[in-house]
């Protein structure tokens, strides 16, 4: 199963630079682009007929605080008409920002929001960027490296 | 506080309520609060994460052999199914393959785990909806089917059944014995489930219609399992990504046409009995051999040796304290859960434990769906949808 591979070729083709292979594991090959881009790029993959991912399997990050920039973007897309996952991974700031997702597909929403409860990552256009799992006056990202699981 | 009806103050025929997190008919901690204009409902927002765990920070704090309790407690409905999804997901990290006879035991697992759960899902769906009678029904199957899970896991909530590479434990003869009988005498059951249901004229006043959504929009919602497939969409992992060897087995995808209450359940209902056809073709099917494979750096080695010679003794010792070796890389892979796509993203540095793990959880999706369903509908219907999308709060919030 070479799960992403004919897409980011396609992606490479009609973007150019913009997009990189950026490596594989196991058959999956994932893509890296900056945030700038990501707007654009996601719209053509989901309209683009050779394209058609219509369903954003799921959106999250990852923190990788001794590398620069520290945060990453992981998105996960799945085409049903192609049978073909692709993952697309971007990076940013502690904080962002990155632009939603939200007006491209519906279930960003939710998965942005838990994104920025853990990271503290800010999604521009988002139309409901609140908090979604810890409590709302909760100051801190429990999923960011530099907080221990446990606080003696 | 939201605890208290508050009118608004523009409109003072629009009233907030609150809705759990407390409340019988929200299947767990889900709180919802909802506008209502009269009996209608105008607006609908879920709050989450009053089961929040932090699953994958402590992911991050422990190693894959580890983190395999922790799934039990994700859909706690169908631990057996998570447990299967987690260590497929580890295995294809590592790429290794589980022999034959583990990859049927495990398809046993999944389709018992899926039985449970819709069990669950019927009883308590039909009891929201004044049908008490159902649940009744359903609660003593769901007895028989925790009877046999207890049987083979030795527990029947925390089952932990899985290794990475293999199985807690082979099954034993008198155990497929007494699955035997259920596979042949479940099918009644669910025969009898639905001659209280289907073609119930309450029921079909409650469900047909109801709560209904297209597949372009539940695409969209990132919905998955059976309420997508309620909508028309054939669309199953164990069929368009076959795991642990479902390309073998001859089974129907049960799909709907309307994507409403009754078409979800209908679904479901179906799923239970094609089920039982897939366990039945795995009993008959059940090959000798391994459970394991043959790698003493990833599967624990058997107890008997351990106590009797050093090179086991070391293994063990390794494996305990250090963990199973993981290669550096990432994996998603995703198994379909009774909910839907039970996803795990794992990212190793070639560490015992994952840098980062994320559970893409079927539920979180499904439940995301709520305003739309609900929202110019009945306050009534509120409970029937809730009930539809089978949420479990355990994978909700992690």
């Amino acid at each position: 199963m070479a799960d992403g591979k004919r897409a980011i070729d396609a992606m490479i083709q009609r973007f150019g630079d913009r997009v990189r292979h950026g490596g594989e594991h196991q058959g999956q090959h994932w893509c890296t682009l900056d945030a700038e881009n990501l707007l654009e790029i996601a719209a053509w993959l989901r309209d683009e007929p050779e394209m058609d991912y219509r369903y954003l399997v799921d959106v999250t990050g990852a923190h990788f605080p001794d590398e620069t920039p520290p945060m990453e973007m992981i998105y996960h897309l799945y085409s049903h008409k192609h049978d073909d996952y692709l993952r697309i991974k971007l990076r940013t700031g502690d904080e962002g920002p990155v632009p939603s997702l939200s007006s491209v597909w519906k279930s960003a929403d939710w998965n942005e929001r838990e994104t920025y409860d853990m990271f503290g990552i800010r999604f521009d256009g988002h139309p409901d960027l609140r908090r979604i799992l810890m409590p709302d006056d909760y100051t801190e990202y429990p999923l960011r490296k530099e907080l221990p699981l446990f606080r003696g | 506080m939201e605890n208290t009806i508050q009118r608004s103050a523009d409109n003072p025929d629009v009233v907030t309520i609150n809705m759990g997190p407390s409340h019988p008919a929200t299947h767990g901690v889900l709180q919802l609060v909802l506008q209502l204009e009269g009996e209608r409902v105008v607006k609908c927002v879920p709050h989450l994460g009053y089961l929040h765990r932090g699953m994958e920070k402590i992911a991050e704090n422990r190693t894959y052999l580890q983190f395999i309790p922790y799934t039990d407690r994700m859909d706690y409905l169908a631990p057996l199914a998570s447990n299967v999804g987690f260590a497929l997901a580890v295995e294809e990290l590592i790429g290794v393959t589980v022999p034959e006879r583990c990859q049927v035991i495990r398809v046993i697992c999944c389709e018992l785990a899926r039985i449970g759960a819709h069990l669950l899902w019927l009883g308590t769906h039909a009891l929201d909806l004044g049908a008490a009678t159902v649940f009744f029904h359903t609660f003593k199957d769901r007895e028989w089917h925790y009877d046999l899970v207890e049987d083979l896991t030795g527990a029947r909530l925390t089952t932990s059944f899985t290794r990475i590479g293999g199985l807690m434990h082979d099954v034993t003869d008198p155990w497929l014995g007494r699955m035997r009988e259920f596979v042949d005498a479940f099918p009644g059951r669910v025969d009898a489930f639905e001659s209280l249901l289907t073609n119930n004229t309450i029921w079909l006043q409650r469900t047909q219609g109801v709560g209904a959504i297209n597949t372009e929009d539940a695409i969209d919602y990132g919905m998955t399992g059976p309420s997508l497939r309620a909508t028309g969409l054939e669309q199953d992992l164990r069929k368009s990504r076959p795991y642990s060897g479902y390309e073998n087995y001859e089974f129907d995808i049960p799909c709907g046409t309307e994507g409403d209450i009754y078409d979800r359940y209908l679904v479901r209902i179906e799923e239970m009995r094609q089920s039982v056809r897939i366990l039945d073709q795995a009993l008959k099917n059940l090959p000798d051999g391994p459970i394991n494979i043959d790698d003493p750096k990833i599967v624990l080695p058997e107890k008997k040796r351990v106590l009797t010679s050093m090179e086991e003794l070391i293994h063990q010792f390794i494996l305990v304290t250090e963990g199973v070796g993981c290669p550096a890389g990432e994996v998603y892979h995703s198994t379909e859960a009774p909910k839907g796509e039970l996803g795990f993203y794992i990212v190793s540095t070639g560490e015992a434990s994952p840098y980062r793990l994320r559970i893409r959880s079927p539920s979180f999706n499904n439940i995301a769906t709520l305003p739309h369903l609900v929202e110019g509908g009945l306050v009534a219907d509120v409970i029937a949808n809730i009930a539809s999308l089978d949420p479990v709060m355990g994978e909700v919030d992690r």
